[in-house]
């Protein structure tokens, strides 16, 4: 394996390079998934059957806990990468650190709302409206979910070894995921809930 | 015993229970054939486990060929029903099984894998690279899509297959209508694999763009491997529309949510537009790759360089992008307005010009040729007029008002076969015959090759030309039965002798294969075909490590320059070389996602919470794993290549 020293750690290697290139390519992918689960959402919006509408079910307070913990978290990922870059192992982990505890706290929050819709009686089984608003929710709370699992592993793992071409690498490609569902929160914040309370 | 009921087939016949029979026998030879010749542990470490595209090319193709006879017995189930009127070989729920199965079958698990499978096996060779990006993805993308099409092929006989037709309309599809567990696996199967596939794409895109030869700049690739970029970009951005609209259809039959319901907000022609803005880019990755091969076949078998090389890249880009934009054509009669209908005729029909761009670059490659009818160049010399008239009757499908006509009827029916067997499935064959000396060394024989093109090209004309008629007469498709007063009866069996013959064209394709396997000479050099490209200048079969040293290019027809124009390819000498390790995950893994499957397909969620549990172990396992593959050493290297002969230099 050749080391490319001139490259930041992530980039440092062929394989590297390579693995970056591909993960943007599954971002890409990723796109298509959620654009497809926001048009569906756009289409089923004011078809809510004999359910509730958005106005009626959205709550101000924990919409918007959940976009500041989201939000903080991307940039405190950014923070460990560029801890990352200037070698800084300690400084990265407590970023990092800190990026997985706001995420598991934006997972509790939504746990919570997921409580308060089925409360007000708003399942997946509702109507065509709260399904797919449950399901567009869902996906993006899995997706943290999983990337919640995925982090603490490349965690432990930079701790057993150390800042790696490796490790470094697979940070970095974290961090894109990580960044990549906060832009979908940001369209999830904006065109479900801002657009539905209106 | 109320657990294994469900597991019962709701319409049961004897040619179930035969089938049931034949599987199970099937099984156990295969258990015992391995056993008595003591081949797992071969089986196991040099295939199962592989991580070479070569092997999982190899193995992509095998599964397709398989579903090629399993698609194959649904087709011909379907012309023997309809070859004379009021038969009752079939009935109404039977005939609906057979033709929703055959359709499933013949794109996804049957095209899709013979086209990944090329792929796999030539673009690596193609642009000079030891692997692919991700050679362990790779080998998950196989296993993934092999689960998916096992979960599929077991469904009609453990719960009954699904009966709404490839397309899967709802509410047809929904519990009201379709009641046994069939959608379900139809769902499920087409998930596991479609993920597969998304993978795929992924890694071809990433090994072309960062693993080309050096001097093999994006111009300079060949054209097969232009086409795989570009099905590839198309897979990344099709399929997970596919992915979401298998969820919803999911949530529909298993959770009980209203997406695709006639009442409480649900619609159900959300399906057919999520259906079909995956499935309209669908049938172009099928088609463009088919492009690629006759792109190298034809300039092959021509001795001419390909002609219009940028035209021809420029109109692959332009079809790529057309394809996600003329969806509607294939429900005009579904209730859009006018406007909308115009907008998605006039998009369909933009698409015949790039396609008709590139008939004539393959034309004027031929003219002034020195062409040689090898079998493959008459796959592809026939596969020009055949497909030409599929395109003109496609244009006849996108004049909207026209196809109130024209909709459901066998002349679309006639239509997509027209395209597709000689598009791809010529393509395939054409391309399986062209680079079997690659694979395995021998070359297939010419002469039987050719009988049995000419029982597949007079097999689909027959088969296919005479619904054009009827289905201008006005026969439905997917009718289990006519009566005699239609006057259907005379060209049903006559398309019925074209299936017959088709059959009998894919047996002597087999036969082929066997009989060269034991006839053929060995010693056929690297380059048998006299051909263009980088593949043909290394060892036939590849071995492993795919070139000894790294070539170096400076034209698109790397390999005809260096015969010609004495072009060096190999420069430098021959180092250790990088390779992947073999490794026993992604078939734990696609295992795995087949019992999550199945489980979720009748409801069993034990089953799905533990798969589920143990795939996310599987991935957490991989994670924590490290594996940095392993050198072969130059002696070793330098052996192999005195085996051969030699290294090419």
């Amino acid at each position: 394996m050749k080391i490319d020293s001139t490259q930041h750690l992530e980039y440092s290697t062929e394989q590297n390079r390579i693995n970056i290139l591909g993960f943007w390519i599954f971002l890409g992918a990723e796109i298509m998934l959620f654009a497809t689960l926001f048009t569906s959402y756009f289409v089923y919006e004011d078809r809510i059957g004999n359910g509730p509408s958005g106005a009626e079910i959205f709550e101000i307070t924990p919409v918007l806990i959940e976009t500041i913990l989201l939000l903080t978290s991307s940039f405190t990922i950014g923070l460990a990468i560029h801890a990352m870059r200037i070698q800084r192992t300690k400084a990265m982990l407590g970023f990092f650190a800190i990026t997985l505890v706001l995420g598991a706290a934006f997972l509790g929050v939504e746990i919570y709302e997921f409580i308060h819709y089925y409360h007000v009686g708003a399942t997946l089984q509702t109507s065509a409206f709260t399904g797919i608003l449950l399901t567009t929710l869902g996906t993006h709370g899995a997706h943290v979910m999983f990337g919640l699992f995925w982090g603490i592993f490349i965690f432990i793992q930079i701790k057993k070894q150390g800042l790696t071409p490796q490790t470094a690498n697979k940070s970095f490609i974290f961090s894109l995921y990580w960044h990549f569902l906060d832009v979908m929160w940001i369209f999830i914040f904006s065109f479900i809930y801002l657009k539905g309370m209106m | 015993m109320e657990f294994f009921e469900r597991f019962a087939v709701p319409h049961p016949s004897p040619m179930i229970y035969a089938s049931m029979v034949a599987i199970g026998l099937v099984i156990i030879a295969i258990i015992a054939g391995l056993s008595y010749f003591k081949k797992w542990g071969y089986l196991w470490n040099e295939w199962l486990t592989t991580t070479d595209h070569k092997r999982i090319g190899i193995m992509y193709i095998i599964s397709a060929l398989l579903m090629l006879f399993r698609g194959g017995a649904d087709a011909v189930m379907m012309r023997l029903q309809t070859a004379v009127p009021e038969n009752t070989f079939l009935d109404a729920q039977h005939y609906n099984e057979v033709f929703t199965t055959h359709g499933v079958v013949m794109i996804i698990f049957m095209a899709m894998a013979f086209i990944i499978g090329l792929m796999n096996f030539v673009v690596p060779l193609q642009i000079g690279a030891r692997d692919v990006a991700f050679p362990r993805l790779n080998a998950l993308s196989f296993w993934l899509y092999f689960a998916g099409a096992m979960l599929f092929n077991i469904s009609f006989v453990i719960g009954g297959s699904p009966d709404a037709g490839w397309t899967n309309y709802y509410p047809l599809a929904s519990t009201d209508f379709s009641t046994s567990v069939g959608v379900n696996y139809y769902n499920w199967a087409l998930q596991i694999s479609g993920i597969g596939t998304l993978i795929s794409g992924i890694n071809f895109i990433a090994t072309i763009m960062k693993m080309r030869a050096p001097g093999m700049t994006l111009m300079k690739m060949p054209m097969f491997v232009w086409s795989a970029l570009i099905t590839n970009a198309i897979i990344v951005f099709a399929f997970p529309v596919l992915t979401i609209a298998l969820l919803m259809g999911t949530f529909d039959r298993q959770l009980g949510t209203f997406f695709f319901a006639t009442d409480n907000g649900g619609m159900d022609m959300m399906w057919a537009n999520l259906f079909w803005i995956w499935g309209h880019p669908e049938v172009y990755i099928l088609i463009l790759p088919a492009f690629g091969v006759y792109s190298q076949i034809i300039a092959t078998f021509s001795e001419r360089n390909l002609y219009g090389y940028t035209s021809m890249v420029a109109s692959m880009v332009v079809i790529s992008l057309l394809s996600f934009l003329v969806w509607v054509h294939h429900f005009f009669t579904m209730g859009q307005d006018a406007m909308t209908n115009s907008i998605f005729s006039i998009t369909t029909m933009a698409i015949a010009v790039p396609t008709g761009i590139k008939i004539f670059n393959w034309l004027l490659t031929m003219w002034k040729g020195k062409i040689r009818f090898t079998t493959p160049m008459l796959y592809s010399v026939a596969f020009i007029p055949l497909f030409t008239i599929g395109g003109v009757t496609g244009v006849m499908l996108a004049i909207a008002s026209a196809d109130y006509q024209y909709h459901n009827t066998m002349f679309l029916v006639a239509h997509f076969h027209n395209v597709i067997i000689p598009g791809v499935v010529f393509a395939m064959i054409a391309g399986l015959i062209y680079w079997w000396p690659k694979m395995f060394g021998f070359m297939l024989n010419e002469r039987i090759g050719k009988w049995a093109f000419w029982f597949i090209v007079v097999g689909f004309c027959l088969a296919f030309f005479p619904m054009y008629i009827t289905g201008l007469d006005g026969q439905a498709r997917r009718m289990y039965t006519y009566s005699e007063a239609t006057g259907f009866a005379p060209l049903s069996m006559l398309s019925f002798i074209g299936a017959a013959l088709l059959a009998v064209g894919f047996a002597i394709i087999v036969y082929n294969i066997y009989y060269s396997f034991r006839n053929s000479p060995r010693n056929i050099g690297s380059d048998p075909w006299n051909a263009r490209s980088l593949e043909w200048a290394t060892h036939n079969p590849v071995p492993e490590y795919n070139f000894a040293v790294t070539p170096e290019v400076v034209s698109s027809e790397a390999l005809w320059d260096a015969k010609k124009r004495g072009h060096k390819l190999f420069k430098n000498k021959i180092e250790k070389i990088h390779m992947p390790n073999n490794t026993g995950w992604p078939i734990i893994m696609a295992g795995l996602f087949f019992v999550f499957g199945f489980s979720f397909v009748f409801f069993i969620w034990s089953g799905v919470i533990i798969s589920g549990l143990a795939i996310l172990g599987c991935m957490a396992y991989r994670s924590f794993k490290q594996d940095d593959g392993r050198y072969i050493p130059v002696e070793e290297i330098k052996e192999t290549e005195d085996k051969f002969g030699g290294a090419n230099e």
